[in-house]
């Protein structure tokens, strides 16, 4: 099959390839049965492979993260859906206290080899709460892997590599670009390996770093900047935790300069990690501070201003020749 | 106090089932009922409208829920305190919430959830089931204060299947709070039916466990819902602490804009369901009653009709908030720290910025 599809059809395709493959694979969340789910990412599961394996639970998220702790621990393959990160909090006591330590509290006896997908991210014009960028709660989670796919393919190799994975990982969807994105995808059931930045665009001046919806930008931004003379490498993050550090390093020590573009605020974010990162291992290779282009440090404002929050590629464009600009 | 059977007063065709209480013919509370749910109907109607012409974010429809919000809103005390969720328009409008702050909550700016008519009332709660808590909360304050205000919590029937509900139920036993918790249980939660939330007949049952009295009630049914209330807010008034009232009703819209009922929702409940509807069942009763006909019915939608419309123009008229807006409200007092974003977001949207109106991304 090699139709051009969306990432939510990918979605799709890799959980119907893991239930297909293997029958410990279980999905649950709320609307996932009958109704494909609110997005549509498990549309058609429940009718090909049955209530037992596609399950629409009652509506409680602790409850979600609790049953895929307690099914995980049994050796099942839960992927659960959070219908939106926003309402992930109530799940996160059971990730955080359990899912994430149980492989360590047991020195191996038990572990929870569990999926927990959610979509994330503004610029749909979405009601409260269902807009915020939050990755960076999870990603300072030891034992929690927290995974960010911004393409058909890697969210259809990601997955699969997520449920084969023997510990448990967070996917967070950018659900901006859920329909806006289309490549072809292989169903060759091929996982891609987790832990790994996709270099997106090689370049020589300068590193753009970025995850989730805002690779649209970062690429465009990139295309901008060519138009000017300065050839800019793109990295798709990809894996907030843990950090592929190595090529991001290999990057910036050969472009010197280096731009960190996120979504969520800017305080604490994954863009601070990195940059603390880059300090750490290559500061003598950089002739630029390096700079992060991220939403603002306030709550994500509903859809009325979201588009003043949301970072854009006109600032991701002036924060690279500000970078360039600087000795 | 636990009821064995659903309480109602008016059968589906609008018929009295038994003797109505005296304020029914001796007061204009069921004319001003119908007059609020009026008022909800043609709201909804607009509303959706206005979703779906690009004037409105989206947008949850109370189409159905009228007589419980209606009821609710009428029986509290101008004072009390409202824990509403996403739902419950017309329980806010009655409690003098004027439609033009609805609209502009559901189009997308935090200060629709401003308005000074909301007194005391928090704004609508969208992750679910937590704001029963916050109606705790609010309650053991009253009581604290020895005020004898309550706190008024609405659920749907999908959120009675969370922790915070149970807790909620739990401490408002124990500690006797001033506290009513109503379940709008429309049959759905999204596209999950009432049947696999909870395997639990009557959702009321669920005060049993914590010890708080409980009664399910007819939601489409303005009379029962006023006895229901009445006899919960005044055990909750005097001290006598918590209640729990289910009212059933149908979710006769999609769960919102954005959602379309036609992929699980069979056709034929949904044409059953219409036969049950609050709105119709009061009407036909107003006019057996005789304390309604054509031509008042006329005079007040047309009078409804052009207060909505100026509702709606106010809302429409409505500049966008100013970009700071997102820093202004984040603490009582900005923070230093955060002066110098703020001048950049502000600076951002001004001419010839990275985010001025009609830039490259929009
Ligand atoms: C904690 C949380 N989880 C999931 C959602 C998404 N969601 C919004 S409404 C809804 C269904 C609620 O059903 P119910 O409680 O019956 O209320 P109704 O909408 O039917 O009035 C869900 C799952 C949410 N808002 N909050
Ligand atoms: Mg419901």
């Amino acid at each position: 099959m090699n139709n051009a599809i969306t990432l939510l059809e990918a979605v799709n395709l890799a959980l119907n390839h893991a239930l297909r493959n293997d029958s410990d694979v279980v999905l649950l969340g709320e609307d996932i049965g009958v109704n494909g789910g609110v997005f549509r990412a498990t549309a058609g599961l429940q009718a090909t492979f049955g209530e037992h394996r596609v399950l629409d639970t009652p509506l409680a998220e602790a409850m979600i993260a609790g049953l895929a702790v307690g099914m995980s621990s049994q050796g099942l393959k839960p992927v659960a859906e959070i219908q939106f990160m926003g309402f992930i909090f109530p799940a996160m006591e059971q990730l955080v206290v359990h899912a994430a330590r149980m492989r360590n509290r047991t020195r191996g006896r038990l572990s929870c080899p569990l999926v927990v997908r959610a979509p994330y991210g503004g610029g749909i014009h979405a009601p409260e709460h269902h807009s915020e960028s939050t990755e960076a709660l999870f990603a300072h989670i030891p034992g929690l892997k927290v995974v960010i796919p911004s393409s058909p393919q890697r969210a259809y190799g990601l997955l699969l590599a997520a449920i084969a994975d023997p510990d448990p990982v967070l996917i967070l969807e950018p659900k901006r670009i859920y329909r806006s994105v289309k490549e072809p995808v292989t169903d060759d059931g091929k996982p891609l390996p987790l832990g790994r930045c996709y270099t997106l665009r090689p370049g020589r001046d300068i590193t753009l770093v970025s995850w989730g919806a805002m690779i649209c930008e970062t690429l465009k931004a990139a295309e901008t900047l060519a138009e000017e003379g300065i050839d800019a490498e793109v990295i798709d993050l990809v894996t907030l935790n843990p950090l592929d550090i190595d090529t991001l390093l290999q990057s910036v020590t050969r472009t010197g300069r280096l731009v960190v573009v996120q979504e969520a605020p800017r305080t604490c974010g994954i863009g601070a990690e990195i940059a603390a990162s880059v300090s750490e291992h290559c500061l003598l290779s950089l002739q630029a501070p390096v700079r992060r282009v991220s939403g603002y440090d306030t709550i994500m404002p509903y859809l009325k201003l979201e588009q003043h929050y949301l970072p854009n590629t006109a600032d991701i464009v002036q924060a690279a020749k500000q970078s360039m600009e600087a000795l | 106090m636990h009821e064995s059977t659903l309480l109602r007063y008016i059968a589906p065709n609008g018929e009295p089932l038994t003797a109505l209480p005296v304020w029914c013919s001796q007061s204009d509370w069921l004319v001003e009922a119908y007059r609020h749910m009026q008022f909800a109907r043609l709201f909804d109607q607009k509303a959706i409208a206005l979703q779906r012409t690009g004037q409105l974010g989206t947008y949850a429809s109370i189409l159905g829920a009228e007589a419980i919000d209606v009821a609710v809103g009428m029986c509290m005390e101008a004072t009390d305190i409202l824990a509403p969720y996403y739902r419950n328009h017309a329980c806010q409008m009655v409690r003098g919430l004027p439609a033009r702050h609805i609209l502009s909550y559901w189009g997308g700016d935090e200060r629709g959830s401003a308005a000074a008519e909301m007194q005391q009332d928090f704004p609508n709660c969208i992750p679910i089931a937590t704001q029963t808590l916050h109606a705790c909360g609010a309650a053991f304050a009253l009581q604290y204060r020895q005020q004898s205000r309550i706190a008024v919590a609405m659920l749907g029937d999908g959120a009675t299947s969370k922790g915070d509900f149970a807790e909620a139920l739990n401490v408002a036993g124990v500690w006797k709070l001033p506290v009513v918790f109503i379940i709008n249980n429309n049959q759905w939660a999204i596209s999950v039916p009432r049947t696999l939330q909870s395997a639990v007949s009557r959702l009321s049952d669920k005060g049993l466990a914590a010890g708080v009295p409980a009664i399910q009630v007819d939601g489409n049914d303005i009379i029962a819902l006023r006895i229901a209330l009445e006899t919960a807010f005044q055990t909750a008034r005097e001290g006598q602490g918590p209640f729990l009232i289910e009212a059933i009703s149908y979710r006769l819209s999609d769960h919102t804009t954005a959602d379309d009922a036609n992929r699980y929702r069979p056709a034929e409940e949904l044409k059953t369901a219409w036969k049950h509807e609050p709105l119709a069942r009061l009407r036909t009763l107003l006019f057996r009653l005789q304390l309604w006909d054509e031509q008042r019915d006329t005079a007040l939608l047309h009078d409804l009709q052009n207060q909505l419309d100026a509702e709606v123009k106010a809302y429409l008229e409505t500049p966008a908030p100013p970009v700071t807006d997102m820093f202004d409200y984040l603490h009582a007092e900005l923070h230093p720290a955060l002066r110098e974003q703020r001048d950049w977001c502000e600076v951002n949207q001004m001419p010839g910025g990275s985010h001025a109106p009609g830039g490259a991304d929009e």
